[in-house]
């Protein structure tokens, strides 16, 4: 056992103290000496100013005590930057360290000269640099190959004009396996910052150094190889198979970090490898065992393990499909590995494992943690979506937790209920009644609204629904905007299923929507409702009415074009996040987006028939539900698909105060072909109002969505010619898939150079039109490259009357 | 002030832990930082004060995470008794290295100080320091392994300039974990074959889910260099070689310590390596037959509102007539206001321990086959704690030496080192229980 310090942290005063210490500094003795050091340290440590003290700390530097020389070193390291002149001081016995016949000491010199970020000295330390990278003891060279980078990120381009970027190279074929390591650290490191640079340039050669050393350096050094290897793009399936032969024994190394970064390499290369090759097979087999053992590491490695688990069950599902019972939940798991097993278990939920899924769904939901409770009862609402045959079971189950009356269980209960009605209707509304009873104890927005949605999709059945939505109406300015809009919607859909007896309702509820409320929203889908019902009732239930698509079965899916770039950094904090680097790293946005080899693209032929009908190629975007959080807004919404198509809102003095009859009146018309021809089953006849050539133009394609898929899209034009867009060339045209209004784009790079960092603005325009999410360019274009894109719209943009209305303007990206 | 702090440690200091990641270790306690180390020096030093109370307000509202971030610098924690030892990094850095990495710098320090703790910190920030600059360097691992650190990582100032003036060739050897020069007089290895066991079983009795996770250890204490070669009944290796008696064990998945040519396994399932020195895991892996629970629990309990609870619990010993399992204690669960103990048990010592909501029952030796009973009654108060309480299962801890469950066997160390000496291996087998989990209907 050590010898214990004196406790130097509690003895500390301040201001005679300085003066003291500089005494001590400079005495005779050695022992005293290095007993000052030691104080100083200790306040810095503390975090006090010592700086003061720094020529009598420097004229300690010159020792051959190497402790002492350390802490001068660590002292020097922390006050460099703020005495940058008096730093110089310590230049000269840099330069001499550098030359000690001790290989420590000539690592310690070059280590702390690359933490010295002053750039009056670093010129200096060039030259011992390039001394210890040629370094006859490996120590000093794999420090120095370290500092290569160190001294990169302080002043990059006098490291490419002394030429330590090849000899950094060079390092790549040192006959020590540490000294390989770092130096693949370094220059990883170097190429990040500079992405253009080909620095990395690895051919076979190359990776062939690079498989040997992983065989002999230590397990940080295999991390920092295999993610290197993991950059590299095989020239063919035959090398990628060799590679990954060489990979693979590293899925046994104890490290769990060294297991994950192989399982990228592997993930990555797999890609190469044909599908009826043996080898992928066997290859496939090799990853689950080691993915499972990840789940016996450290609670936070068992996290990060679970993340990737995620995406690798999305990307390759066979993988894992037959390990359900290890993602199941042990009572002392902490919180965030509870949470994450559950999203992994409802992914690999399958008809042949499903009764055992829901035994523990069940036995989860009567657990007492409020988050992991929720997150169970919406999971035995996905394994009823995802796996028909067990949604009876499903439906039964969450009856048993609404008996337990727990107000959140319930709650959640009723939202993923509607869910299941949604995926099939007409099957389980003998439960409405059990329902009905809890529907005082329903506090949460979503639960609300998900009630209000089945109390109206069933209204025909259920004898009071009358009398229950009224009760919502009471508080109507008191809820939140879903349930508004559900309440609007439901009161309605009563209204065209009961006329008679509910016609005060429905007025009640048209005024306190357009009248009452200043939700532009609400407003809107108000007036759209009464003007409908005023005008053609019978068009009216067949809008509001309108038999509505089925939901999606699997829910939350990545999407694919993202998952391919989590794919590629599994292990890091981008696949910890589900999100690309570039969402949460500063300065990273001209980084190029990393992708699987081999991929073409958005719906690759993934064989797995989850992810496959997801990607149906271009035409037909995934049909992924967003996440759980926007589920119940995006299902109420489809009443009336998108509600983003609502258009500019009505004119301020027309509608307000005026009857049924009056919002007809022409201030309205434009209203007529933005939202109408968003109902998904609207007969477009009776809403061809007269509208201007440039609307017609753009709402051709909403009025086109009674038809079936494919229906005419304008085929695109020329936007803006590469003489006015700096050689760059847009042609597009607006398309309507899925009910979603998207601009198509190609993008042709008819200029010399590269291309990078698109991004789109749209100017104010008559509709609204504004952009649903960012321009998805991931790569760079080339000269002569053609890229298509298309970029989802929406209508919730700022409206300004434009002439001509359909003039977009192609601006210079 | 930790403003001053700012100042102390600014931006060049060295250090981090990640590939590619501007990261620094801190030591914090209890929001105060106790030792830091820049490694990068582009995280400005202030931000690891937002650390505490973000995760204060993420335990709040229960939806605590390893990972935390503040605009854009993430933290990437572990606790380790009353410490927080957060890396920061402001890139897409390695996540799962830098928690390995975190646990690591908790093993390094555990070996030179005995115990991780606020005060042997401080008492030794020297050394610290030290290490925190030998085990990272600019955010990249280095040196990890503590025998080899504490050859020339030493805090023994007489004895400095001899034994710290040379850097030992082991730090960047492909043999980075053995120093040479070893000696003993006697060499001998000591081989434990550790097996836990985890079992989840449902309320109604099913096993939801077992495994076996096996460990062999060693206790090196051999001269030299020596080559080692251990030969287990390995199915894939009998089936390899084309041998077919004898009992195999079929192991799911493996795991060696750094020493062992993973290739080698690969290509021919053959163990290989030249052994560190003293103690230290040769290996673990996975076996995911179905068990039967080695000790086998029913249970009874039953509630009585504003009344009582009563507990019947009975025991039963799985395993051959011929093993004894040891210090087996059977934890069962109880209401956190339940009062005035009452026990009966057919054999050992049952024990309410308030504290953690438990009835603890003791048996000291449990022999194969047989079974015993447990009854206990708590009173419960009438005004009832209505705070929801979660359904904590009933836990096993036991112990059965000279057996392993799998039947996994070692059949051989072969042990050459060039100086011929003849060593011995021992070799002793023990089956632990590991997570073992049953649910109960209360």
């Amino acid at each position: 056992m050590l010898e214990p310090d004196p406790n130097y942290f509690s003895s500390f005063v301040c201001s005679g103290e300085i003066f003291e210490l500089k005494a001590e500094l400079n005495s005779d003795k050695k022992e005293k000496k290095k007993e000052a050091v030691k104080k100083v340290i200790a306040s810095m440590t503390v975090g006090k100013d010592v700086s003061a003290l720094f020529p009598d700390v420097v004229n300690c530097m010159q020792t051959d005590n190497l402790e002492l020389k350390k802490l001068v070193y660590l002292y020097l390291m922390n006050y460099a930057k703020s005495q940058p002149d008096m730093a110089i001081m310590a230049v000269n016995t840099f330069v001499k360290d550098c030359e000690d016949p001790n290989p420590l000491i000539r690592a310690l010199a070059v280590r702390t000269m690359g933490c010295i970020r002053v750039d009056k000295i670093t010129e200096y330390l060039c030259e011992p640099l390039r001394k210890c990278l040629k370094d006859e003891d490996p120590y000093v060279r794999k420090t120095a190959a370290v500092c290569v980078a160190k001294l990169h990120d302080i002043n990059a381009q006098l490291v490419e004009d002394q030429g330590f970027l090849d000899t950094l190279k060079d390092l790549i074929s040192d006959s020590n396996p540490m000294v390989v390591a770092n130096a693949v650290a370094a220059l990883s490191e170097i190429a990040e910052s500079h992405p253009n640079s080909n620095l990395m340039d690895l051919n076979p050669q190359t990776i062939n150094k690079l498989l040997t050393a992983l065989n002999e350096c230590t397990e940080w050094g295999q991390i920092f190889i295999l993610d290197c290897l993991a950059n590299y793009t095989p020239r063919d399936d035959r090398e990628s198979q060799s590679i990954c032969e060489r990979v693979t024994p590293r899925l046994s190394h104890a490290n769990s970090a060294v297991v994950l970064s192989a399982v990228k390499v592997l993930m990555k290369f797999m890609e190469m490898l044909p599908k009826d090759l043996d080898y992928y097979g066997t290859l496939l087999k090799k990853l689950a065992p080691p993915l499972v053992t990840l789940l016996s590491a450290e609670p936070e490695l068992q996290y990060v393990a679970l993340r990737n688990i995620n995406l690798i069950v999305q990307r390759r599902p066979e993988i894992l499909k037959h390990e359900m019972k290890v993602f199941f939940v042990k009572y002392n798991d902490p919180i965030y590995v509870k949470l994450e097993k559950l999203d992994i278990m409802i992914r690999l939920a399958s008809q042949a494992n499903i009764a055992q899924v829901l035994a523990e769904l069940k036995e989860y939901a009567t657990e007492v943690d409020v988050d992991f409770v929720r997150k169970a009862v919406r999971a035995i609402g996905r394994c009823a979506i995802k796996v028909e045959q067990s949604a009876e079971r499903c439906v039964s189950t969450l009856l048993d937790l609404i008996q337990t009356k727990v107000n959140y269980v319930v709650q959640e209960a009723i939202v993923v209920i509607k869910d299941i009605f949604r995926k099939y209707p007409n099957k389980y509304e003998s439960v409405i009644a059990t329902l009905c009873e809890n529907l005082d104890s329903l506090d949460e927005p979503e639960a609300r609204a998900a009630m209000i949605w089945i109390v109206g999709e069933y209204a025909e059945r259920i004898d009071n629904a009358d009398e229950l939505l009224e009760s919502f109406l009471e508080g109507f300015h008191d809820e939140s905007t879903q349930v508004q809009l559900q309440l609007l919607t439901a009161i309605v859909k009563l209204f065209l299923k009961k006329p008679t007896e509910t016609q005060e309702l429905v007025q009640q509820v048209l005024s306190l929507a357009t009248q009452d409320s200043d939700n532009p929203d609400l407003r809107d889908r108000g007036y759209i409702y009464w003007r409908l019902l005023s005008t053609d009732p019978v068009a009216a239930k067949e809008v509001v009415l309108a038999e509505k698509p089925l939901i999606s079965e699997e829910t939350d899916l990545i999407e694919p074009t993202l998952l391919e770039e989590l794919i590629c950094h599994i292990g890091t904090l981008a696949s910890v996040y589900h999100k690309p680097p570039s969402a949460f790293v500063e300065g990273s946005r001209g980084v190029q987006h990393k992708r699987l080899p081999g991929s073409t693209g958005l719906g690759e032929s993934l064989e797995s028939p989850d992810t496959g009908s997801a990607a149906g190629g271009s035409d037909a975007p995934p049909a992924v539900i967003p996440s759980q959080g926007d589920l119940l807004g995006d299902l109420l919404n489809l009443d009336l698909t998108p509600p983003a198509t609502t258009g500019p809102p009505p004119p301020p003095t027309s509608g307000m105060q005026l009857g049924a009859m009056d919002l007809l009146g022409g201030g309205l018309d434009s209203l007529m072909g933005a939202g109408f021809g968003a109902a998904p089953a609207a007969s477009p006849a009776s809403f061809s109002a007269p509208v201007s050539g440039g609307l017609d133009d753009l709402f051709d394609l909403g009025g086109g969505v009674g038809m079936p898929m494919g229906a005419y899209n304008p085929p695109k034009t020329v936007w803006l010619p590469a003489m006015k867009g700096k050689g760059l060339e847009i042609s597009g045209t607006f398309a309507r898939r899925a009910g979603i209004i998207q601009m198509e784009m190609t993008l042709i790079n008819k200029a010399m150079s590269v291309m990078t960092d698109f991004a789109i603005q749209f100017n104010r325009n008559s509709f609204g039109i504004a952009p649903a999410g960012p321009l998805q360019v991931l790569t760079p274009l080339s000269p002569n490259q053609t890229i298509e894109v298309a970029l989802p719209l929406n209508t919730v943009g700022p409206v300004m009357k434009m002439d001509p209305l359909n003039n977009l303007q192609g601006g210079s990206f | 002030s930790r403003q001053g702090g700012l100042s102390v440690l600014p931006k060049d200091t060295a250090a981090e832990f990640s590939v590619r990641s501007r990261d620094r270790t801190y030591v914090v306690l209890a929001g105060q930082v106790l030792i830091c180390r820049n490694y990068k020096g582009d995280v400005d030093m202030a931000e690891i004060d937002h650390f505490m109370p973000l995760l204060m307000q993420h335990e709040e509202e229960g939806l605590v995470s390893p990972v935390i971030s503040h605009g854009s610098v993430h933290f990437l924690w572990i606790k380790h008794s009353n410490l927080y030892l957060v890396a920061t990094t402001n890139k897409n850095s390695n996540a799962s290295l830098v928690y390995s990495f975190l646990y690591k710098i908790v093993e390094v320090f555990t070996e030179y100080f005995k115990e991780l703790e606020e005060e042997s910190i401080q008492d030794n920030f020297v050394v610290v320091y030290e290490l925190l600059d030998e085990l990272m360097d600019f955010g990249f691992p280095q040196t990890t392994d503590s025998k080899i650190l504490q050859e020339y990582i030493t805090q023994e100032g007489a004895k400095l300039e001899v034994a710290k003036s040379k850097v030992p060739t082991t730090v960047t050897n492909a043999v980075s974990w053995r120093s040479e020069g070893i000696k003993y007089k006697k060499n001998e290895v000591f081989i434990d074959v550790i097996e836990s066991i985890n079992v989840l079983v449902n309320a109604n009795g099913s096993v939801m889910s077992s495994d076996i996770v096996g460990s062999i250890k060693l206790k090196t204490m051999l001269s030299g260099m020596p080559e080692l070669r251990l030969g287990l009944n390995d199915r894939v290796l009998f089936a390899l070689t084309g041998r077919d008696k004898g009992k195999t064990v079929v192991m799911e998945d493996v795991k060696f310590h750094q020493c062992v040519r993973l290739s080698r396994f690969e290509s021919d399932r053959t163990i290989s390596f030249i052994p560190p020195d003293g103690e230290s895991e040769l290996m673990s892996y996975r076996i995911n037959t179905h068990v039967k629970p080695l000790i086998w629990i029913e249970s009874v309990i039953e509630k009585f509102s504003h009344s009582r609870v009563e507990i019947m619990v009975k025991a039963k010993g799985q395993f051959k007539k011929q093993s004894v399992a040891n210090n087996v204690e059977v934890r069962v669960p109880v209401p956190s206001d339940a009062d005035s103990p009452k026990f009966k048990t057919s054999t050992g010592n049952a024990k309410y321990v308030p504290e953690k909501n438990l009835v603890v029952w003791t048996i000291k030796s449990f022999p194969g086959g047989k079974e015993f009973l447990m009854r206990a009654h708590f009173g419960l108060p009438s005004v009832e704690n209505d705070e929801a309480e979660g359904k904590p299962p009933i836990t096993v801890k036991f112990e059965i030496p000279y057996f392993t469950v799998s039947g996994i066997q070692v059949r051989y160390m072969k042990i050459i080192e060039k100086s011929g000496y003849q060593a011995l291996p021992w070799v002793r087998y023990i089956t632990q229980s590991g997570d073992y989990q049953l649910r109960t209907n209360v």
